[in-house]
């Protein structure tokens, strides 16, 4: 399950950053830009927070 | 993750170690700090740093090679001045202050880095409005606002600031977890806003981008009513803006807990994205901005990040500024709960809240937040001078070091009487030969030091001396 969630994390910050790179180059328009960043940030919100505090929640104190 | 256990930790209510060293099985990893200082320096404030040079007319050339230089100098002062003395001692800034100087003072000092927390979460209270009222329409403030102009302006940022307080009122916990869950998307949120910005100024390559970033982004020309900055603005901004924390000692709180005193030097994680591609990034932002709307006086983070980003812009300003705010609320709460310990949290945490809404009003604190930053490292400087020096030269300059421990006193004269005459001294520096806020912090601590090792020797001379 974590696996999953670190992949839909891992897809959200590609979208978040390729779009606008595709952009750059002219390949897409600013308006997909905006919408596939758009879909991106929901991906990263939807999954992030499930792993990344997870793993805070279950790891031993350091001492 | 470690770096939101680590600063869990240090503003935690129950925060350990607060009269005692942190011991060795406490110590954190390099990776610990690494996250964290990278997490903390990309946050609201980037969002308003870099268009304010576009705004002040910085050159290209200037921008780039300021930074570079000016983070540098941040980068050594944490890693040479604040990290040693942090691994020597493993104290809290407070508690050594309150071996220096006693009690009363420290609880000054805690009085007014509270003041300027709540400052500091206004401005970002003010920014995240920027942003929740794009779709209603709000009228944003300009650059030469300093009082609130609408009503609508007053009602978003009084519901942001209310959020906001009732949040932190609820504990810092859940907010330190969202932030750490925010900081990647954010960083990638800032690049990611300059390359859909940049094809808007007419780029499309590096060449094009050199070309434009002398020509359309820092054209070295302010706007109307503006300052112009030149290089040493901001080698001293980049440098000073976090004066509270390296030179200034704050995060003695922090670094403390490191196994090396080497970690200091891990603050260029901090340093270099968030204060310099995040600042060159919301610059060529603002520029976009300002090509499509001609003669425009706005400035709003929250509309220039959505032109450029679209709707992950806008959230991300909201999110910037929240997750800045939040905790800043929070140990702003926590440094008065330092005076009144027999008041409850929540109502201190609520009082702050209410205080931090209504300075939020004021576009000032956003449009002058260059000076207000600089003005508090300055303000909270000295007694950073003050640590170094009573770590470095008591015994080289003869005077007892920890003097109110020593002598068993509430309070001591030489620290706060250095404090007051440092600031007295940078405002004639100021007043008489015209230097900038930004430049008075490398006077001023030279100033802070020879005063408190001067009137140390005459108060507080070495015990060896006193007995000859």
């Amino acid at each position: 399950m974590k696996s999953i969630l670190k992949l839909a994390s891992f897809i959200g910050l590609v979208l978040t950053i390729i779009p606008p790179i595709l952009f750059f180059k002219s390949v897409i328009s600013l308006d997909s830009s905006h919408l596939y960043m758009t879909i991106g940030m929901f991906i990263w919100f939807g999954s992030a927070p499930f792993w990344i505090n997870k793993k805070t929640d279950d790891q031993p104190d350091e001492s | 993750m470690k770096e939101q256990k680590l600063f869990k930790k240090i503003v935690s209510q129950n925060n350990e170690f607060e009269r005692t060293p942190v011991p060795a099985s406490q110590l954190k990893s390099g990776k610990s700090f690494l996250g964290m200082y990278a997490g903390e320096h990309t946050a609201g404030t980037e969002f308003v740093i870099g268009p304010l040079f576009v705004a002040h007319g910085v050159s290209a050339g200037d921008l780039f090679l300021g930074l570079f230089i000016g983070n540098l100098l941040a980068v050594l002062s944490w890693g040479l001045m604040t990290g040693p003395i942090a691994t020597k001692k493993r104290l809290t800034l407070y508690y050594q202050l309150e071996r220096i100087t006693g009690k009363s003072v420290v609880n000054l000092y805690n009085f007014i880095n509270a003041l300027m927390f709540c400052f500091l979460a206004g401005s970002m209270i003010a920014v995240s409005a920027t942003a929740v009222g794009i779709p209603f329409g709000l009228e944003m403030p300009t650059l030469s606002d300093w009082y609130p102009k609408t009503p609508g302006w007053i009602v978003a940022v009084m519901i942001m600031g209310a959020v906001i307080t009732l949040i932190a009122i609820r504990g810092y916990n859940q907010v330190a977890k969202f932030a750490n869950v925010m900081a990647p998307w954010m960083i990638l949120i800032f690049v990611s806003a300059a390359f859909a910005a940049l094809p808007q100024l007419g780029v499309h390559s590096f060449d094009e981008f050199i070309v434009a970033a002398k020509e359309v982004i820092w054209t070295g020309v302010p706007l109307p009513g503006i300052s112009k900055f030149n290089i040493w603005h901001i080698i001293f901004f980049c440098w000073f803006c976090n004066m509270a924390m390296h030179i200034g000692m704050s995060d003695l709180t922090i670094l403390r807990y490191a196994k090396s005193w080497k970690y200091g030097f891990l603050s260029f994680a901090g340093m270099y994205i968030g204060h310099f591609v995040a600042w060159i990034a919301s610059g060529i932002l603002y520029a976009v901005f300002l090509q499509t709307n001609v003669n425009s006086q706005e400035f709003a983070p929250g509309p220039i990040a959505f032109q450029a980003a679209g709707v992950a812009g806008a959230v991300c300003v909201v999110v910037a500024g929240w997750t800045t705010a939040n905790p800043t609320i929070y140990r702003a709460g926590l440094a008065l709960q330092g005076i009144f310990p027999k008041t409850k949290t929540w109502k201190i945490t609520a009082i702050v809240g209410g205080i931090t809404s209504l300075a939020a009003c004021f576009p000032a604190l956003v449009m002058k937040l260059l000076d207000f930053v600089a003005l508090y490292g300055l303000i909270l400087m000295p007694m950073g001078a003050v640590i170094f020096a009573d770590f470095y030269f008591a015994d080289k300059f003869k005077f007892q070091q920890e003097q109110a421990l020593k002598n068993n006193r509430n309070f001591t004269w030489p620290a706060l009487a250095a404090w007051i005459c440092t600031l007295f001294a940078c405002l004639l520096l100021n007043y008489f030969y015209g230097l900038d806020v930004f430049f008075l912090g490398l006077p001023g601590w030279f100033i802070a030091v020879i005063l408190f090792v001067s009137f140390s020797k005459i108060s507080f001379p070495a015990l060896k001396t006193k007995l000859a």
